[in-house]
């Protein structure tokens, strides 16, 4: 094998993986990648710019912050979710320009269509302990409206 | 390529079913057999839509399984997967394989077995379509997908969120009315007079969304036999060409650039018309997928049939139903007939056929006979999008 080729193997194609993603929003950052194509924001990270398919990426933080899109409060759960039950998951468009789902922290009784357009801050994590079949533990952003 | 077309077509019983997921498919494909005149010894290739098979009874591979089952191994048997639009996916490839001329006369279909699994774990299978790493920790269900979408229709179109839940509910007033006249339908002679205010009032799922906005999770399965179209009137007066098809996908929710305008359904809805050289104005009947009662309305908007933020009000006023623009979902669609998911873009086309034969239920029947009928399947969160479009004459 000539030294080329061992290159090519040993070739990393994933700048941001998702266990490290998860694991920056468990220290509170929400990590992504921006593209030295478009100059855009990718988040959650992609092998490629979510915008462009640019190939050219760097690990950059978000900020957090974005404005609520819209959520809706889970009352009939999938099953593994019964002692969250309601809990309100949400999709949030960040200042970056990317969307995120995670959970808003809300008062489920007063969570009305209002909130949507308010403004919202990641306030941590949530972490699913994980099923049979959902390979391991998963984690996702909390938001909080700024009032 | 060839064109293509249906000559027989089979449909179970859909609802609660005692019988294995191969027992189902073969009763849909031995009534489709019998329906086209041609014997089993004739199927050259099987395609069949099975969506979550190895949580319902353990069984991965069902396809080889039913080829076997009525005898036709060693003939290729392949199993398609596009979550709830599996069935339609497989159709598509069917059609593209005979239109290719690798075979001659297919069958072609879907089975699912999802009642048995109960609420919680159906509702967790089915959330399996959804983005596994980023919607999964977030809770997310399919209901909870569309009520997310609904809030978001109500802010685009600065509706009050109650005046869209009571649009809504007209969907499920509607598909529940045509549902009840329909005999192969799980609510059967059920459902047949609810009011707006039944469907506002039921139990919430996932707010806006109430049990009565849902279809049910149901047991079933369809089949269909198709062949070349220069061939199709050896076994049949009446054969129903596939005019057009298109197919689409799409990514994680969050990487959609408007829940209420999912690229996947514009494109492939855009690409089966532009296959069958046909508009939304030619088409006579649509079998929608109703999955949820906004469902409906997106789908409506993102094929043409109205601008956008139009449907809800056009249903309400009861354009999708019977004499009105586009009648839609005449079969009681998955709100009223039931969601088998594998073998729902099977039923969707047997109604079509069903509509086009002048064989509908009474009640159901649109007079005259539909020339051009489409259908529209969505599988996951707006993951896979398939549309097939239909008709009585050939492609001009």
């Amino acid at each position: 094998m000539t030294g080329k080729e061992h290159e090519e193997l040993e070739k990393e194609y994933t700048v941001l993986t998702y266990a490290d993603y998860e694991a920056g929003i468990k220290e509170g950052k929400l990590l992504g990648l921006r593209c030295a194509t478009c100059d855009k924001i990718t988040c959650h990270p992609m092998p490629v710019c979510q915008w462009c398919g640019g190939r050219m990426l760097e690990r950059t933080e978000l900020s957090g912050e974005g404005e609520l899109e819209t959520f809706t409060v889970i009352r009939v759960p999938s099953e593994g979710f019964e002692d969250d039950t309601p809990y309100i998951p949400c999709l949030v468009k960040t200042k970056e320009g990317p969307s995120v789902v995670g959970r808003l922290d809300y008062d489920t009784e007063r969570a009305t269509q209002d909130l949507l357009g308010k403004r919202v801050k990641m306030s941590g994590a949530y972490t699913y302990k994980g099923d049979k079949f959902s390979g391991g533990a998963h984690t996702c952003p909390v938001f909080g409206v700024i009032e | 390529m060839r064109d293509v077309a249906i000559i027989g077509i089979g449909h179970t019983k859909f609802g609660r079913a005692s019988k294995t997921s191969l027992e189902l498919f073969s009763e849909a494909a031995l009534q489709a057999v019998d329906d086209a005149g041609v014997d089993l010894k004739d199927i050259e290739a099987l395609f069949q839509g099975a969506a979550l098979p190895g949580f319902e009874e353990g069984q991965v591979m069902p396809a080889g399984f039913s080829a076997a089952e009525l005898n036709l191994d060693p003939i290729p048997a392949t199993r398609f997967e596009g979550a709830c639009a599996s069935a339609s996916v497989a159709i598509r490839d069917a059609a593209l394989w005979v239109g290719a001329g690798e075979y001659d006369i297919v069958l072609a279909g879907g089975v699912e077995k999802a009642l048995m699994m109960g609420t919680p774990f159906a509702t967790r299978t089915f959330a399996m379509s959804c983005h596994a790493p980023t919607e999964g920790p977030a809770g997310l269900t399919f209901p909870g997908v569309f009520a997310m979408a609904a809030r978001r229709y109500a802010k685009n179109y600065d509706m009050p969120l109650d005046t869209l839940r009571e649009k809504m509910a007209s969907v499920s007033v509607k598909n529940h009315r045509h549902g009840a006249l329909n005999p192969l339908a799980q609510f059967y002679k059920k459902l047949s007079d609810l009011k707006v205010e039944d469907v506002v009032n039921s139990r919430m799922v996932a707010d806006p969304l109430t049990l009565l906005d849902c279809c049910p999770f149901s047991d079933g399965a369809s089949a269909l036999v198709l062949c070349p179209a220069e061939e199709a009137r050896k076994y049949t007066d009446e054969p129903i060409y596939v005019l057009g098809t298109g197919q689409g996908s799409g990514g994680p929710l969050s990487k959609m650039e408007d829940l209420t305008k999912p690229v996947s359904r514009i494109s492939s809805a855009k690409a089966a018309f532009k296959h069958a050289k046909l508009s939304p104005k030619d088409i006579d009947v649509v079998e929608a997928h109703d999955c949820f009662t906004i469902a409906e309305l997106i789908a409506l908007e993102c094929m043409g049939f109205f601008d956008w933020g139009e449907a809800a009000e056009a249903t309400a006023e009861g354009q999708t139903d019977l004499g009105g623009k586009i009648p839609v979902n005449m079969s009681g669609g998955l709100i009223g007939k039931g969601h088998p998911i594998g073998a729902t873009g099977a039923s969707q086309v047997y109604w079509i056929v069903k509509q086009m034969r002048g064989e509908a239920p009474k009640g159901n029947q649109i007079d005259p006979v539909p020339e051009y009928g489409m259908t529209d399947t969505l599988g996951g969160d707006f993951g896979t999008l398939c549309h097939i479009i239909l008709g009585r004459g050939k492609r001009e």
